[in-house]
């Protein structure tokens, strides 16, 4: 039968698929595993040390500091982020607008810059001695002296998270406009001819309709605020133990002190981390579906 | 009251677009400036140091190096992601065979997993292998590309008709020919959107070929405006015209793309 052969060319189709996914991601995952359970240098061979790593992770302040900081600057850029992206959208929304097309293009412009160049522009932007914007506002007159930006606890996380924020403030625009473009024209009308004001309008039809893609927004920043390595990483002129994220923790213990097995521990510390805001923010969209 | 409230939504959206700007217009200002200026006055205007910080920067980084190693490594994962995307995805829409269902939902279960999961046993393996210093763990894992799979998936069950694969099939047309010549160029406008998307990825992409790639001229844009960053602590002009270097390009393909560009974001983002 010809289906027979038919199913062999299918499986080739897909095979490179698997083969590939088991050599470069499924066994270094296994590996790493193996790994958090030894202290490797990277030049000996690993020697086992079982849970050793483990205990050392949940004792580590280092490590708590990292989860502290990546969740201060995440939540200090998906505020502003969710916010103005939906402002925008809204008002992008509009044909009356003029400039509609420009002002989409410009605001997400930003977003395919190299997430690398962004971190060393706004640290550069916010040197204290340096930087652009405590001349500005020596010029405007609203400060006296430099501010050091850097060396302040709530200032170096919420300049990064802004970095981040300008970042990615513009594509979620695009999602939430995608959205907006989704509601159907005659459900306006029907408020309008109502008697239903602009703000009604926005409050009570349009951010209800839009909640799910406020809900997939979010949950997808949370995943990948969880992760933010580039921007963070570019600041060198702040304190480190004030911006180091949990990946950057990572990086920092296995390739630049090369304790690679714990590096592997922290690793999978990360990955459950993120498991679990993933689940409760799986779990709150759900409950949000049913009610 | 009408043409008040429009005033204002300008101007708002304006600040927004000053805010957009203002980065770029300092850090372009910059690179032309020596560094005294740039470290004690507010500078507008542009200066005519510019070639000065430029030579300072390529004596110890030749960024235009980086620019052709982005280029190259971006090129081939790009290509590698859309032709295996395509084909896996076909596979999975037309073929039947036995699991395929629970494969396809194990692929979009990979999509979950955090990349930098697995990074240290990915270095240790690659050492071993003695890839250290290679494109090939940069560009290979390419082929794997789950998001892919996932979104040509979608485009195949609806952009590729069963009647002309039958059609063709009874033509005596072989399975590897009938995906390339036929199904492939049925599936060009979600390539098209997928090759974006994944090109902007791979150039942007930062900690693998930092851990991969130790030697200096091998390295992509990205990992050497790191080490400007770092080695250049104090020279700011030399700094900034290696951003400027790394932005311009982007700013003039997004000038003449910017539409297709959003677009494919959002098609990605909708079907994904």
């Amino acid at each position: 039968m010809y289906n027979k052969k038919r199913a062999l060319y299918g499986i080739s189709f897909i095979a490179p698929f698997f083969i590939v996914f088991a050599v470069f991601n499924l066994y270094p995952i296994l590996y790493s595993l193996y790994l958090s359970f030894t202290d490797w240098d990277g030049m000996n061979l690993p020697s086992f040390i079982g849970l050793r790593n483990y205990s050392r992770l949940i004792t580590d302040t280092y490590f708590y500091t990292s989860i502290f900081n990546t969740l201060f600057i995440w939540i200090c850029s998906i505020i502003p982020q969710i916010s103005l992206a939906l402002f925008l959208a809204i008002i992008l929304n509009q044909k009356a607008i003029k400039g509609r097309d420009f002002f989409r293009a410009l605001y997400f412009f930003p977003n395919i810059v190299t997430p690398v160049t962004i971190g060393v522009i706004f640290s550069l932007l916010f040197d204290w001695q340096t930087g652009t914007v405590n001349k500005m506002l020596l010029a405007l007159g609203i400060i006296d002296g430099n501010i050091n930006w850097m060396y302040s606890p709530f200032f170096s996380r919420l300049i990064i998270g802004l970095a981040i924020c300008w970042q990615w403030f513009g594509y979620n625009m695009l999602m939430f406009m995608a959205g907006l473009q989704s509601i159907s024209q005659e459900i306006y009308e029907a408020a309008y001819i109502d008697g239903a004001n602009q703000r009604q309008i926005a409050f009570k039809i349009t951010l209800p309709l839009i909640k799910p893609v406020i809900i997939f927004v979010l949950i997808t920043s949370i995943i990948g605020g969880l992760q933010i390595f580039d921007v963070p990483a570019m600041f060198r002129n702040a304190p480190q133990d004030l911006i180091r994220t949990m990946v950057m923790y990572l990086y920092e213990t296995g390739f630049t002190r090369y304790h690679f097995g714990y590096a592997s521990a922290i690793a999978y510390a990360i990955f459950i981390i993120i498991a679990v805001f993933s689940l409760i923010s799986l779990k709150i969209t759900n409950a949000n579906k049913e009610s | 009251m009408k043409k008040f409230a429009n005033i204002i939504l300008y101007v708002f959206l304006i600040i927004i677009m000053l805010l957009c700007l203002i980065p770029f217009y300092s850090m372009l200002i910059s690179s032309t400036h020596d560094n005294t200026s740039i470290t004690t006055k507010l500078l507008v205007l542009p200066g005519n140091n510019f070639l000065d910080n430029y030579a300072r920067l390529m004596q110890t980084v030749n960024v235009w190096r980086g620019f052709l190693n982005s280029t190259i490594i971006a090129i081939s994962s790009t290509a590698l992601t859309l032709y295996f995307s395509a084909l896996a995805a076909y596979g999975f829409s037309k073929f039947q065979f036995y699991g395929r269902d629970s494969l396809f939902a194990f692929v979009v279960a990979t999509m979950m997993i955090p990349g930098q999961l697995g990074i240290i046993g990915f270095y240790k393996l690659m050492n071993d292998i003695g890839l250290i210093n290679s494109y090939i763990p940069l560009i290979i894992p390419s082929i794997a590309n789950a998001f892919g799979i996932f979104f040509m998936k979608q485009m195949c069950d609806t952009a590729v008709p069963n009647e002309i694969i039958e059609a063709s099939y009874v033509d005596g047309c072989g399975e590897l020919r009938l995906f390339n010549s036929i199904v492939l160029p049925m599936l060009l406008p979600a390539l098209a959107a997928l090759g974006i998307l994944s090109f902007i990825g791979a150039w942007n992409s930062f900690l693998m070929p930092l851990i991969i790639l130790i030697d200096n001229s091998l390295q992509p844009l990205p990992v050497m405006i790191a080490s400007v960053r770092t080695q250049f602590t104090a020279d700011y002009g030399a700094q900034y015209v290696g951003i400027l270097i790394s932005v311009i390009p982007i700013i003039i393909i997004f000038s003449i793309s910017s539409r297709w560009i959003m677009n494919s974001v959002s098609i990605g983002a909708v079907k994904g």
